[in-house]
């Protein structure tokens, strides 16, 4: 007689009580990872999705062939976005929590990843992002004013309060709308580049999605239709750890790495140290030569870990070690970053201190114009704009409701 | 009986239907350690087991896909998808497969599933934590919609949803998990503690599905509401100073009409709230059950309450809630005999 089966219930090693442990992350040593030519086919670049892409090495220093070339401008410049990203962030983390809007998400922790890709871009590039990367908007110089008016949904808010806090929209920014659902931008994405190739543009595209999200069947339409048409896209994926309080087991992350799924569909994956600014510029620039030179997707899987709670509705220590953060082995991508620009003769205390002064004081300031409008129940878009945006012109019944509401 | 909020009395609803039927098992993201983020399956991993109460993967159609298998291979899976609004990846395999199962396969297999999902808005949710799509699915010929307005119900409608060999959709109306809302945005919320539906049993009981409850006799009108609208019905009726019969219908499908027309042919006048959009909305249904079975008994057409015809808002919620306000002017002008 066969021998019963057992079903397999993934469950991390770690849980609030229990020592943190990473000993199941597949790690590489800074510069160990070959890069290969970004002409190179997919079936050659296997390795590529199964180690660990990583420049910067403990002591600050760039290492081996992924080194990519960023003058002094460009790293400060990096630097400043990712500073100004925590400072902003703490400081709509507080205001949720002084009741001054509904909701707030933070990316702590994952700074390096939007910040090194909105960089690496072109300005006219498309993000089609997830909630977790305003560090493309602050990088890419967005309004901080403008964000903070759509987290408070006052007078102001661009979105005209129609979106919860930090689901941000600014086309003008190459920033696509955020949706709340899960997944469905990577094929939105992957269409916007297929749209950029058969217009003959010069432009491409990049999605996020988070590991947890992987596990929506729109991850795989995107993969599918990516690799058929060969798009020009760059899909992300964030793989900070956790979904909520699912590790990444759950997502299917216990027997093979993120970006080896691209390997299934044909396309190039890359895995790379998402708390290494220079690996992320690199891959970044990496996979979009090759979109640029019509060699079509890439995905790239980059390892991070989400220090903050999920969201403000969040208690991470229900469901993991209090010290799984401080004990995470790929570092704090500022810290990190910093250490290269001291290394390196850039930057000294001083200049970083004055960096985080100034972050500091951008925030306030914006802070200050924001709730100057009102923050959320003070000051709201007027309510005739409730009944506007559903078509580009109202039907009759939306007019007749309108003025049922009296407005 | 102890009071439980509605978060209690669904866990306990689980809690005795894992002890009681080996074949019961719940999956959904977070459900496992976690407990979910609402906390509904609190503390039922750690007491029955992982195989009996696990995490998913953030893929709906999954968790409505493999929960249909597991039906067909004779267990009874509760999935829960972590908001309502997130249940439109799951459509395919509610819609296409899980309502039709039977039917198709002429009764060879069947897929005995319950989907629990919050819906519903007051929460300052936004679009994607907010809405009410219950007419989606009740318009699907083969599948059941359950939305209780109170921790007893909730409960009873839970065990009885969940010892149904149909699919049954429950919608948790999550701005009641907490306590009932009678609608005003600018007075305080209170608890269940203190309510008579919060009374609960601890062990087994079930609410049958089909049976509507009326919540408040009255004579001057009937109102038709589910949900979080039958707290909002209730204080807009106190404040009208009208003497409504306020129905909770507690099951969409099956649908209890006979509940419904005695009151209708009783008060002559009808009103129905919800939160979802107007058009298309189970309100419409409601209206042409009434109108054909009521006809002559109606002294005032009968009026429709809902959300408007636009996406959910953040900023703008209080003004597309349809809260007791816009529900006590509907009733006013119902009870007046003033035409549209
Ligand atoms: C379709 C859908 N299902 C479920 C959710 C609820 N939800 C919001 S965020 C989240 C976890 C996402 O985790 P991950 O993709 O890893 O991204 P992270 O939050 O870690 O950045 C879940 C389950 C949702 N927003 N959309
Ligand atoms: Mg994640």
């Amino acid at each position: 007689m066969a021998a019963p089966l057992s079903l397999h219930i993934p469950e991390p090693a770690r849980r609030p009580g229990a020592a943190p442990d990473f000993s199941g992350l597949r790690l590489s040593a800074a510069g160990e990872v070959g890069r290969s030519d970004p002409q190179t086919a997919a079936s050659d670049l296997r390795d590529l999705a199964f180690g660990l892409i990583r420049v910067l090495d403990d002591d600050g220093q760039a290492q081996g062939p992924w080194r990519p070339e960023l003058g002094a401008s460009a790293l400060k410049a990096g630097l400043a976005a990712m500073v100004l990203t925590r400072a902003f962030d703490e400081r709509m983390f507080r205001a949720q929590r002084q009741g001054k809007t509904s909701f707030y998400m933070k990316c702590t922790g994952e700074e390096a990843i939007a910040c090194a890709a909105a960089l690496a871009l072109d300005p006219a590039d498309m993000h089609f992002p997830t909630y977790r990367q305003q560090g493309l908007l602050i990088a890419r110089g967005y309004s901080l004013v403008d964000m903070m008016n759509q987290i408070y949904s006052n007078a102001a808010d661009p979105l005209l309060g129609r979106q919860l806090p930090i689901m941000y929209s600014a086309r003008e920014a190459g920033f696509f709308s955020i949706s709340g659902n899960l997944g469905t931008q990577m094929p939105q994405a992957v269409g916007w580049a297929m749209a950029s190739a058969c217009s003959g543009d010069t432009r491409i595209a990049c999605g996020w999605i988070g590991d947890g999200a992987t596990a929506e069947g729109d991850f795989h339409a995107a993969l599918t239709f990516a690799s058929v048409y060969r798009a020009p896209v760059i899909l992300n994926i964030v793989n900070n750890q956790w979904a909520i309080s699912s590790f990444t087991g759950v997502a299917g992350g216990e027997t093979t790495p993120f970006a080896a799924k691209g390997l299934g569909y044909g396309i190039p994956a890359l895995r790379v140290d998402g708390n290494d600014f220079l690996a992320v510029t690199a891959a970044t620039q990496w996979a979009a030569e090759r979109a640029r030179a019509n060699l079509g997707p890439t995905l790239i899987e980059f390892v991070t870990y989400r220090a903050a709670p999920h969201s403000t509705s969040d208690d991470p220590a229900r469901y993991r070690p209090a010290d799984e953060a401080a004990l995470w082995p790929l570092g704090d991508p500022i810290l990190r970053l910093k250490a290269h620009l001291f290394r390196s003769g850039l930057l000294t205390e001083q200049d970083f201190a004055d960096l985080e002064a100034e972050a500091l004081e951008q925030v306030r300031a914006a802070g200050r114009q924001a709730e100057a409008v009102g923050v959320l129940g003070k000051s709201r878009p007027s309510a005739r704009t409730l009944f506007e945006d559903v078509f580009k012109a109202p039907d009759a019944r939306l007019v007749r409701q309108r003025r049922e509401h009296g407005v | 009986m102890p009071a439980m909020n509605m978060i209690q009395a669904l866990n306990s609803a689980l809690d005795v239907m894992l002890a009681r039927d080996p074949k019961v098992l719940i999956f959904g993201q977070d459900v496992g350690y976690f407990g979910g983020v609402f906390r509904v399956t609190d503390g039922l991993q750690s007491k029955y087991g992982r195989t009996r109460c696990f995490d998913a993967p953030i893929s709906e159609n999954g968790l409505v896909g493999t929960a249909i298998g597991m039906g067909a291979y004779g267990l009874r899976p509760v999935v829960e998808i972590q908001f309502a609004d997130y249940i439109y990846p799951a459509y395919d395999q509610l819609v296409s497969e899980a309502a039709k199962l039977r039917y198709r396969s002429a009764g060879q297999f069947s897929a005995p599933l319950t989907v629990r999902t919050p819906y519903g808005g007051g929460i300052f949710g936004g679009q994607t934590h907010s809405q009410s799509p219950e007419s989606l699915f009740t318009h699907i010929a083969g599948l059941k919609t359950v939305i209780p307005s109170n921790p007893h119900d909730a409960k009873g409608l839970l065990i009885a949803a969940i010892e149904d060999d149909d699919p049954v959709l429950f919608l948790e109306p999550k701005r009641l998990y907490n306590g009932p809302f009678e609608g005003w945005r600018d007075r305080p919320s209170s608890p269940w503690a203190g309510h008579p539906m919060a009374e609960t049993p601890m062990g087994h009981y079930s609410v049958p599905l089909g049976e509507a409850a009326v919540v408040q006799g009255g004579a001057a009108v009937t109102v038709l509401a589910y949900g979080t609208m039958v707290h909002v019905a209730l204080a807009a009726a106190h404040h009208a100073g009208i003497d409504a019969e306020v129905i909770d219908l507690r099951t969409l499908v099956p649908l209890d009409l006979e509940t419904i027309t005695l009151s209708v042919k009783k008060t002559g006048r009808c009103v129905i709230v919800h939160e979802a959009p107007l058009t298309s909305g189970y309100g419409a249904e409601l209206a042409a059950l009434v109108q054909e079975h009521c006809f002559y008994h109606l002294e005032a057409p009968i009026r429709r309450v809902a959300g408007w015809d636009t996406p959910y808002p953040h900023a703008l919620e209080w003004d597309y809630f349809p809260g007791p306000e816009r529900i006590a002017e509907a009733l006013r002008a119902v009870v007046e005999g003033e035409g549209v």
